[in-house]
């Protein structure tokens, strides 16, 4: 939910209890204050009525309501001692309305040449059920207008003053690591985004050091591992060549100078990575893929032989793309070489060059890979190959390197990868 | 043939003059850029394998030094680091080759004898052992006059062995040597092996005096009969 939704629906409820207590506690005490008023009117009409019983007698013999609003009725002596004034609502039969309606009653007694009477004076009371129902709508519309009003302030205000806000994480959600190294500068005056601003540059910061210090981390460590693999390596290989070494021992030595040259390519592969990822090889070139291709090819065609695999190039374009000449013969060559390597006996690589896409599909294993799996890092389908796992990634960081995609396709029984150059093809 | 050898890691160092001596070199060392430096100041090699990262100095000011003295030196700089730039500036101040850690013995005599010959040529570059003649420039065998057609890797297998003349190649480092990273796996030796056999059949037939032997079956060996 969104952060204007959700002060809005805090807004509405807080706005509804106070709104809704507050109608309550208007409504009683204006209630009472209209009572007040009108007890104030009965108890002035009370004094004139007496006033005018003064001058004209004839009004003791008023028992009915009648036109007036009074009506009189004789008392004993002492009923009339005993009697209090009250004030009293009752319900009354009102012409206009056809129907009862409440009135304000005094009941009060006096006495007039000793003799008793009892008053009740009569005034219309405001009727209360459409007091009520005018309050509630009057509340109702209160209601409607401040919401409105919050929504509008929210939308147009707060918005604004939120703008900053989005853009901090409009810019976050879209940083790379690798590939911004700009802090984030979004003008602002407010304290706290400015602090958000500031926490998030540090935390930028500290996450690239961490970052290149790891980079760094990969190269230097496989950098370091080169002489003492060059001792290994060398020791062997002159230990190989002693006379007085038993067959079997020759063996072992040459399954360990196996294993020195597996950790050697590896160790290569790694670096190598670091480097792509290091942005080191960046001397962009126009290379022909056609032409390289073809000139890969040919360092593979024995070995394509020894192993039965058929090799047929289809060139239905002409590529020619901006590329380092290095990253652009690894890329040929470790997608050439896996093609090779995870075939079948006999087996056979389809080769296709299009205007803007590279397209190299081999027959092998009958199951469609998995897509996200094979580009991963050290990743292997079978223990049968000792290849490092890293061909694929290499490939993967050449591509990603320069934004292209490489995808992976499993098309009537044949394992396809595609390159698409289109945006590094040359301008020519 | 004298060698200097300007390595700081004492194991390698010493490895690779045990390796040198075999190939019946004359060979000095140097642990150091100091050392280096008097050495190289001094005395004239036909060749220097030069480890461009020393703890006391970049071994590619002692390439300038070796220009400024006017020496030729026949430098190989042997490098941890696999860099384009160090490679190029290598290259540029002098060197004649650059060679990546870790590297093959056999692959360290190619060079070596490579360097050596094209810096000291004396008309053609080839190399004849019996009966054999093998044209570097040219990419031709001449077996007792006669040309013997060998593929283009074929042509290269053969020279690596005759470069290593009854040294042990083993399979690793003849597959890198002839097809760099591609054929680079365990499982592949046999494809080395049928490589092999075709190469020693052509010998046999046109009745060279070098034979190619195996060794353990960890790698070959080519001796002259």
């Amino acid at each position: 939910m969104k952060l204007l939704n959700r002060s809005l629906i805090y807004l509405s409820v807080a706005f509804l209890f106070i709104i809704g207590i507050w109608a309550v506690i208007f409504y009683f005490n204006l209630k009472d204050e209209i009572r007040d008023s009108i007890d104030d009117g009965l108890d002035n009409n009370r004094l004139l009525i007496l006033q005018k019983i003064g001058s004209d007698p004839h009004l003791l013999q008023q028992n009915r309501f009648g036109g007036n609003n009074f009506e009189i009725h004789p008392l004993s002596r002492q009923k009339a001692l005993g009697f209090r004034d009250v004030y009293k609502d009752t319900l009354m039969y009102r012409l206009n309305e056809g129907d009862l309606e409440p009135v304000r009653i005094l009941h009060t007694a006096f006495s007039h040449n000793d003799e008793y009477y009892r008053l009740k004076i009569i005034s219309s009371l405001v009727e209360e059920d459409d007091l009520i129902e005018d309050s509630f709508w009057s509340v109702v519309w209160l209601f409607i207008i401040l919401m409105f009003s919050v929504v509008v302030i929210n939308n147009v205000v707060l918005r604004k003053v939120w703008n900053p806000f989005y853009e901090v994480l409009d810019r976050l959600k879209t940083y790379r690591l690798d590939k911004d190294d700009y802090p984030l500068d979004i003008a602002t005056k407010t304290k706290e985004f400015r602090e958000l601003q500031k926490a998030s540059n540090a935390l930028i910061m500290h996450a690239r050091e961490s970052y290149n210090s790891q980079k760094q981390f990969t190269e230097n460590a496989s950098h370091e591992l080169q002489t003492p693999l060059a001792v290994i390596t060398n020791k062997l290989e002159l230990l190989l060549e002693s006379d007085h070494l038993k067959e079997a021992d020759a063996q072992s030595i040459a399954a360990i100078l196996r294993t020195v040259g597996q950790l050697t390519k590896f160790n290569k592969s790694l670096l190598l990575l670091a480097k792509i990822e290091n942005k080191q090889f960046d001397a962009p070139e126009q290379i022909s893929i056609n032409g390289l291709l073809r000139h890969i090819l040919a360092d593979f065609r024995e070995f394509a032989e020894f192993r039965n695999i058929r090799i047929s190039i289809k060139e239905a374009g002409n590529l020619s793309v901006d590329m380092d000449s290095v990253l652009a013969g690894l890329l040929i060559s470790n997608l050439l070489k896996n093609a090779i390597v995870h075939n079948s006996d006999p087996g056979k690589i389809n080769l296709g060059i299009t205007d803007e896409e590279l397209i190299i599909c081999n027959s092998g294993n009958k199951n469609r890979l998995a897509p996200e799996k094979i580009f991963e890092r050290f990743h292997k389908d079978t223990d049968k190959n000792q290849g490092t796992g890293l061909g694929l990634a290499i490939c993967r960081s050449i591509c990603d390197f320069y934004g292209i995609p490489l995808t992976y396709r499993f098309v009537e029984n044949e394992h396809c990868f595609t390159v698409n150059f289109k945006k590094i093809i040359s301008k020519v | 043939m004298k060698i200097l050898v300007i390595e700081d890691e004492k194991d390698l160092r010493e490895t690779l003059v045990e390796s040198l001596l075999k190939e019946l070199y004359v060979v000095e060392t140097a642990g150091d850029f100091k050392s280096a430096l008097e050495k190289i100041s001094i005395y004239d090699y036909d060749c220097i394998l030069l480890d461009i990262m020393l703890p006391d100095g970049n071994g590619l000011n002692l390439l300038a030094r070796l220009k400024e003295l006017g020496k030729s030196g026949n430098v190989i700089i042997i490098s941890a680091k696999d860099s384009l730039e160090d490679k190029v500036s290598g290259l540029a101040l002098g060197a004649d080759d650059y060679l990546t850690k870790p590297f093959h013995i056999a692959e360290l005599n190619a060079r070596i004898k490579a360097v050596i010959r094209r810096n000291n040529l004396n008309g053609k570059n080839s190399i004849e052992i019996g009966n054999l003649i093998l044209d570097i420039d040219e990419r031709t065998l001449l077996i007792a006059g006669e040309t013997l057609y060998l593929n283009r890797k074929e042509f290269d297998i053969l020279s690596f062995f005759l470069l290593n003349k009854n040294r042990l190649i083993t399979k690793t480092s003849l597959a890198e040597y002839v097809w760099g990273d591609q054929i680079d796996q365990a499982d592949n030796f046999d494809f080395i092996y049928y490589q092999i056999k075709n190469l020693r059949k052509k010998l046999q037939e046109s009745r060279a005096d070098v034979s190619i032997e195996s060794i353990y079956g960890v790698g070959y060996k080519l001796v002259e009969k």
